[in-house]
């Protein structure tokens, strides 16, 4: 599979087409698909206007944009103009969106092609993509296995070779963890690195836009390539990054690295993935960098205040699916009728558990001993965090305790799969970035996903740090499913 | 209790809740049109209409009218303060949560002098307004209406909730009590605060108790108000209301009601005992509202005269009485064109008589806006003068300003046109006299035999006789005292 950068320099240098390649991730789509299921809808006509219009570009003599001809799968919580936009939900039925996302527009703009509107847990909501209004996605690993989630559907497009780019959304690790659990690269950014604009909310004010890539350097072309301050995003950070690719080989010679005590097991951590900590450890200390154990206390009651904050935000962000406006409406006698009729019809059952949750801890009485108690851990998480930065460039932590699990082993258990993301949450409530890169495989040849996290608005350290573990780690294993054919 | 004793003295508590449209050119959250009566949903996008995905960037316009009213009403500007979501489903409301202030609002602790008696306001909050629900079928409202149509042009509009303590004690105060606070939000320019349009909205939280008492008895809070008059009346109903039912041993509930205007009357609406939790929490969508020192200065710097001290000057510069004062200033717009005849020449007692007179009146009769008028200040001024001068007299004035008020057309022209200017030639005054004084002899003989009471009689006849001759346009001063020359000489 080629990357993201390979494809954009044939297009530049006018060796292969835009059209060309296009057709041939189609095809690649297409072959796989039935089996994967990573998309809500494939953009067949779009895609291939959209790279006409690269290789039209080209043709009159134009300078092309970073990613010209690159074949990029969108989540479907992502606004696209006139393209249907779900969410994997049924109440958003119907629903093109009069606008595009903010990314949206500044991959436009880079020349990328959208080939996809990928699947996910309903409204972001899961980590498994196994709450999805229309259907599971499979791990191209394993087709009996769950591709991870939220954004489980970029993930598998990518490790299928839909696209080498792909976007999620991260609110408490949907794009690290699938990326972990399908051997792919994913990111974090920071909070407000990336414009929400567009991005369909789930809890506000974690939520954030990041890339999967198939390698790292693919990883920071993409997010190089949208982000930067949006006027339309009032939490958009209105500063100028830092640029990540000039000094992405530099090396790990004297970085301080700090291993997350509180989430390194053993309890609860499955063996292989330990065992790929520990490799990681060996990659970075073989390059020159120091290697620590550290303490980051409230990171273990991370969980606990990320389901009272996400389901609080997200009580309130889903008000607005009433059947008034758009989307799903089921008639009934009324309106309050008519808005509960849509509602119960219109969302799923994990949707549900949470908008109760959350309008549970904001109600009159409870909303100190909830929300402002989780707030309050929130605040130590950014306090702790801070106080290892101080010692530490980077932190490193598995990205999830197990590789991908069974589709359905924990769907009937929501505390089970809440726990798939006791590593990533903390990050989220810390505002600060954090990444995935594959590790390696466990016994029965499923891949493990290492995190690498920074603090807030250290990207460039964090990127390469990865960059230097994806060197020495030297992960080029590519699923069966696909060698086969 | 014992039959004998005298009966129980009441004394109302009331709190006001002003919701008033800023009148800035965009909305709160986008930059939507923010005007009155476009056609329905014209004046929308994906943010006020709340569409998945959408986010809001707060206008800031709309905080600098916040730190205006900060000023006019002696508020506290925090350093920081931030919007909350008010979670509540209905259809007029895209989100179905409004984007509202809540414990740090952008004013706090303001006051009022109400006819000299500061009113507390307990804080002033910006939050965005919801759409309007038109019922079709049935009576128009909700209930048994078959379908409902919404207009989000107004959604997402920006308010100012400006709240009062509750420290007004009367129906006429809660009456004054709005009046000025009007008037300051019609000088500062933040908003149009018209009532019956409903860019400005008072809400009224009554309550009585016993004279002396400390504790506030139950409140009900009165809703539909839409004029400065049924705000008086329906305060007054309620007061009334909750005193009979106090002193027939009942209780007051606390609820919602409604005024009807058609009845004279407030009507439940909803008690609050069922009322809505509205669950709110910090809008992680906004940051912060932190005013810069620069932009706090620059409103400081630009605060024009308030009414109160416009009143004063008027009063003190012009020599008028404080009524006089009190109806030119409560109307900005009457102020402005009074102020501005007097910078065109004409003495400002004189003006305010013609202005809170004929003016006004024509105003009120014709439901004109001043800056509508055809005749402009130095219009009104030369009017002024043509009076001052001797031109013409006082009613025949009237009668020109009423043609000048109608059609575009100058005072001296009107005069000229209508051949009105008075003769004040003292010879051509004199001559007439003499000739009247040879044609009447007689009553020239009687008058000069008579007493006082024959003397004014006979005088008033041959002042009459003079005026006829002149057709009415004799200068009357001078004409009187030419006759009282040549009489008594």
């Amino acid at each position: 599979m080629s990357t993201a950068r390979e494809i954009a320099a044939q297009v530049r240098a006018g060796e292969r087409s835009a059209r060309e390649i296009v057709d041939e991730h189609l095809l690649a789509i297409e072959l796989r698909e039935p089996e994967i299921h990573a998309c809500n809808l494939i953009l067949v006509e779009e895609a291939r206007a959209q790279a006409d219009a690269v290789d039209e570009a080209r043709a009159r003599g134009e300078e092309l944009g970073p990613l010209a001809g690159v074949p990029v799968a969108l989540k479907d919580n992502l606004c696209t103009h006139h393209v249907p936009t779900t969410c994997s939900s049924r109440i958003l039925s119907g629903w093109r969106p009069p606008y595009d996302a903010t990314v949206v527009t500044k991959l436009r703009a880079a020349g990328a092609v959208f080939v996809a509107k990928t699947n996910l847990d309903e409204f972001a909501m899961g980590s498994s993509t196994e709450n999805s209004a229309f259907g599971v996605t499979r791990n191209p690993w394993d087709t009996s296995r769950v591709p991870g989630g939220s954004s489980g559907g970029s993930a598998a497009a990518v490790a299928a070779g839909y696209a080498p780019l792909a976007l999620g959304s991260d609110t408490g690790g949907s794009i690290r963890q699938p990326a972990a659990l399908c051997g792919v690269v994913g990111v974090k950014p920071t909070y407000g690195r990336v414009s929400r604009y567009g991005l369909v909310a789930f809890a506000s004010s974690l939520d954030q836009i990041g890339p999967f890539a198939l390698d790292v350097e693919d990883a920071a072309l993409l997010l190089e390539s949208m982000w930067g301050h949006d006027p339309c995003d009032s939490t958009s950070i209105d500063t100028t990054p830092e640029p990540i690719r000039p000094g992405l080989y530099d090396g790990v010679q004297g970085l301080r690295v700090g291993i997350i005590d509180e989430l390194a097991g053993p309890e609860g951590f499955q063996p292989d993935v330990l065992a790929a900590l520990d490799r990681a450890t060996a990659v970075l200390e073989a390059g020159g960098a120091t290697v620590e154990r550290v303490g980051v206390p409230s990171a273990a009651y991370g969980l606990s205040a990320y389901y009272l904050i996400a389901p609080a935000e997200a009580s309130s962000n889903l008000a607005r699916y009433d059947g008034v406006r758009y989307g799903l409406r089921v008639e009934a006698d009324g309106v309050a009728e008519m808005n509960a009729a849509t509602r119960d019809a219109g969302f799923g059952a994990e949707v549900k558990r949470r908008i109760m949750l959350g309008t549970y801890a904001l109600s009159a009485g409870y909303y100190d001993a909830y929300y402002g108690q989780a707030q309050r851990v929130r605040t130590l998480i950014i306090r702790d965090f801070e106080r290892a930065y101080q010692r530490f460039d980077v932190l490193l932590s598995p990205t999830s305790p197990t590789t991908a699990f069974p589709i359905g082993a924990k769907a009937a258990d929501p505390l089970a799969m809440y726990l798939s993301d006791v590593c990533t949450i903390p990050t989220n409530l810390a505002g600060a970035p954090a990444m995935s890169i594959p590790a390696g495989l466990d016994g029965d040849g499923l891949p493990i996903g290492i995190q690498v996290l920074a603090p807030v608005l250290g990207e460039a350290v964090m990127f390469r740090a990865a960059a230097a573990l994806e060197q020495g780690l030297e992960f080029t294993a590519r699923p069966q499913t696909l060698e086969a054919r | 209790m014992t039959a004998t004793e005298s009966r129980v003295e009441y004394e109302p508590v009331i709190g006001l809740e002003v919701h008033v449209e800023l009148a800035t050119a965009t909305k709160l959250f986008c930059s939507c049109a923010n005007e009155f009566g476009a056609e329905p949903n014209t004046n929308v996008c994906p943010v006020c209409l709340g569409l998945p995905g959408s986010l809001p960037v707060l206008n800031e316009r709309a905080v600098e009218f916040a730190l205006r009213v900060g000023e006019a009403f002696h508020f506290t500007v925090p350093a920081s303060s931030i919007f909350h979501r008010k979670n509540y489903f209905y259809p007029d409301m895209p989100k179905n949560f409004q984007t509202s202030q809540f414990d740090q609002p952008i004013c706090a602790d303001g006051t009022l002098l109400v006819d000299g008696t500061p009113i507390g306001i307990e804080r002033a909050h910006l939050e965005e307004d919801t759409g309007k629900s038109m019922h079709m079928g049935g009576s128009g409202r909700i209930h048994g209406a078959d379908h409902s149509l919404v207009d989000y042009n107004r959604a997402g509009v920006p308010l100012m909730e400006i709240v009062s303590r509750p420290e007004i004690r009367s129906a006429e105060q809660a009456r004054a009590y709005v009046s000025e606070l009007r008037a300051v939000l019609e000088a500062i320019g933040v908003s149009d605060v018209k009532m019956e349009e409903g860019s400005m909205r008072v809400d009224a939280n009554v309550s009585i108790r016993p004279v002396g008492r400390e504790q506030f008895g139950t409140r009900a809070e009165i809703k539909n108000m839409n004029s400065l008059r049924s705000l008086g009346r329906a305060v007054a109903y309620e007061i009334e209301r909750q005193r009979e039912l106090l002193e027939s041993g009942e209780r007051v509930v606390q609820e919602t009601r409604h005024w009807d205007e058609n009845d004279g009357r407030t009507h439940s609406m909803r008690s609050k005992e069922e009322a809505f939790d509205y669950r709110f929490f910090p809008e992680p969508d906004l940051v912060p509202v932190a005013p810069t020192d620069a932009l706090r200065a620059k409103v400081h710097a630009g605060m024009p005269e308030l009414p109160a001290a416009r009143r004063a000057r008027l009063v003190e510069e012009w020599g008028i009485n404080d009524h006089d004062a009190a109806v030119l200033v409560g109307d900005a717009g009457l102020a402005e064109y009074a102020e501005a005849a007097v910078v065109a020449g004409a003495p400002g007692k004189d003006v305010v008589n013609w202005v809170t007179g004929e003016v006004l009146g024509f105003l009120n009769e014709t439901g004109l806006a001043v800056g509508a008028l055809p005749l402009a200040p130095d219009g009104l001024a030369e009017l002024v003068g043509l009076v001052a001068g001797g031109t013409i007299s006082r009613s025949q004035a009237k009668d020109v300003l009423r043609e000048c008020l109608q059609e575009p057309k100058r005072p001296k022209a009107v005069v000229a046109e209508r051949g009105l200017a008075q003769v004040s030639d003292a010879g051509a005054l004199g001559a007439t006299i003499d000739e009247i004084l040879a044609a009447n002899a007689a009553t020239v003989d009687e008058y000069r035999a008579g007493d006082d009471k024959v003397k004014k009689k006979k005088r008033g006849f041959l002042m009459g006789e003079a005026m006829k001759a002149l057709r009415g346009q004799g200068n009357p001063q001078l004409l009187n005292q030419l006759l009282d020359e040549k009489l008594d000489a």
